[in-house]
């Protein structure tokens, strides 16, 4: 079903998958469409570039300077776009806030959709058919999956990514963080964190 | 279309499994295909909105039964016999037997590779003004296309309130009809779990879609 589940007949299936995969790029490339150092571009990008840490980034500021938070979550892809260590992303980006009374998880129950700007390629566990299609009714059953439990009284809100628009969730900063610096923050924050599947790590983990 | 990618309330598919340590790729072709779906919307071999159109055109039964990274692959193929790029025979044999058709943009080369590893902007100038504004209720309309539509059957006829308003945005309904881009009004509206669900939906639970304008009525 999911990426994830053809590991079992790894040997026949990949190679079979290998060999077509190859022979298309073959004709791409053969007719002049494509450069091969392009495709190896990306592919190298995606792996060593592109990535959670750049979401990580974002949210450590947020929790480290509140202008920048109120900034993030006024116009978001512009307020990234102003962290030099970033740079520019896509448009349509909006950061939701996660409260004391409310937790943000984000899905897309109709392909895939993902920030992937700020984290980079979706996880096979978000693309597959179990999160994309329980997320949207029994959020709470879908976080106990990735070993959270939130108190009966806190609101889930979930955002269906059914346009362009791509959301990304500012999880709570930690207690026992205070005077962390925002690379020590960033160490917190991972990338389920930033999808609303997780938490940030507790800060004796890093510390 | 009411196909099996709109999956959203859907029972049965099992337990949400995180994998640590996960891999950006599973295996080496999953990279390439990829990367070659990326240059191929640059070339302009497809839209955002035809590429997921193509993919929901498979049968449920090859949808269900292929990784993402396969229909990725399957949809890529598809589209370039479909527009003349490539030809069957051609992918028979592994090799291209005849040259090139005339590309719109092209050819794919590494200084394009920026601009396809950041998303682009579907925000359009606007039809006119919005019919809606942050706060009204709202019902979504019980509509069944069978064609592309980004309104998931969950949340069809259902009534809901305006949270946002994002501007008017590509319309990926008319986009895969070949009704060019039609600009629409795009707003966040959001649900009460039972207003979807029933009586016994979690009643701290809220749920979100992005709403075009033509989903949309006054309640």
């Amino acid at each position: 079903m999911a990426a994830h589940d053809h590991d079992h007949d790894e040997g026949s299936h990949r190679s079979e998958m290998e060999l077509r995969v190859r022979a298309i790029e073959t004709i791409l490339v053969e007719k002049g469409y494509v450069e091969p150092a392009a495709l190896d571009r990306i592919v190298e990008l995606y792996e060593t570039k592109i990535g959670p840490h750049i979401g990580a980034q974002v949210i450590a500021k947020a929790w480290s300077d509140p202008g920048f938070r109120q900034a993030l979550l006024e116009d978001t892809s512009k307020a990234i776009g102003t962290l030099a260590q970033v740079g520019r992303v896509g448009d349509h980006m909006v950061a939701v806030e996660n409260t004391p009374h409310v937790h943000n998880m984000v899905v897309c129950t109709l392909c895939s959709c993902y920030p992937t700007d700020v984290l980079g390629l979706p996880p096979a566990w978000y693309k597959s058919f179990a999160y994309r299609s329980r997320t949207v009714k029994e959020p709470r059953t879908v976080l106990t999956h990735f070993g959270v439990t939130l108190p009966a009284d806190t609101e889930i809100r979930v955002w269906d990514s059914t346009a362009e628009t791509r959301y990304l969730v500012v999880p709570m900063r930690p207690a026992g963080t205070e005077g962390w610096s925002e690379s020590q923050l960033a160490k917190l924050i991972t990338r389920d964190c930033m999808i609303g599947a997780g938490l940030p790590k507790n800060p004796s983990e890093v510390a | 279309m009411d196909g099996v990618h709109d999956m959203g309330g859907m029972d049965g598919f099992g337990k949400v499994e995180p994998e640590p340590n996960e891999p950006v790729f599973h295996h080496r072709w999953e990279g390439r295909v990829l990367a070659m779906s990326r240059a191929l919307g640059f070339l302009r071999a497809w839209t955002i909105d035809t590429s997921r159109y193509a993919i929901e055109l498979f049968s449920p039964a090859v949808y269900l039964t292929s990784s993402y990274y396969e229909r990725w692959f399957m949809r890529n193929v598809r589209l370039l016999i479909e527009r003349g790029l490539i030809d069957a025979d051609e992918v028979e044999a592994g090799r291209a037997l005849r040259p090139a058709k005339k590309l719109t943009r092209g050819p794919f080369t590494l200084a394009d590779v920026e601009q396809v590893t950041r998303r682009g902007s579907y925000g359009r100038p606007p039809p006119g003004p919005a019919r809606f504004k942050v706060g009204d209720r709202v019902r979504t309309k019980n509509i069944h296309p069978t064609t592309h539509t980004r309104l998931p059957r969950y949340a069809r006829g259902r009534m809901g309130v305006v949270e946002r308003l994002h501007g008017a945005h590509v319309f990926p309904d008319s986009v895969t009809i070949d009704k060019g881009e039609d600009p629409q009004w795009l707003y966040t509206v959001r649900f009460d779990a039972q207003e979807l669900w029933g009586a016994d939906a979690d009643p701290k639970l809220k749920v979100s879609i992005e709403a075009f304008e033509p989903y949309l009525e006054h309640a």
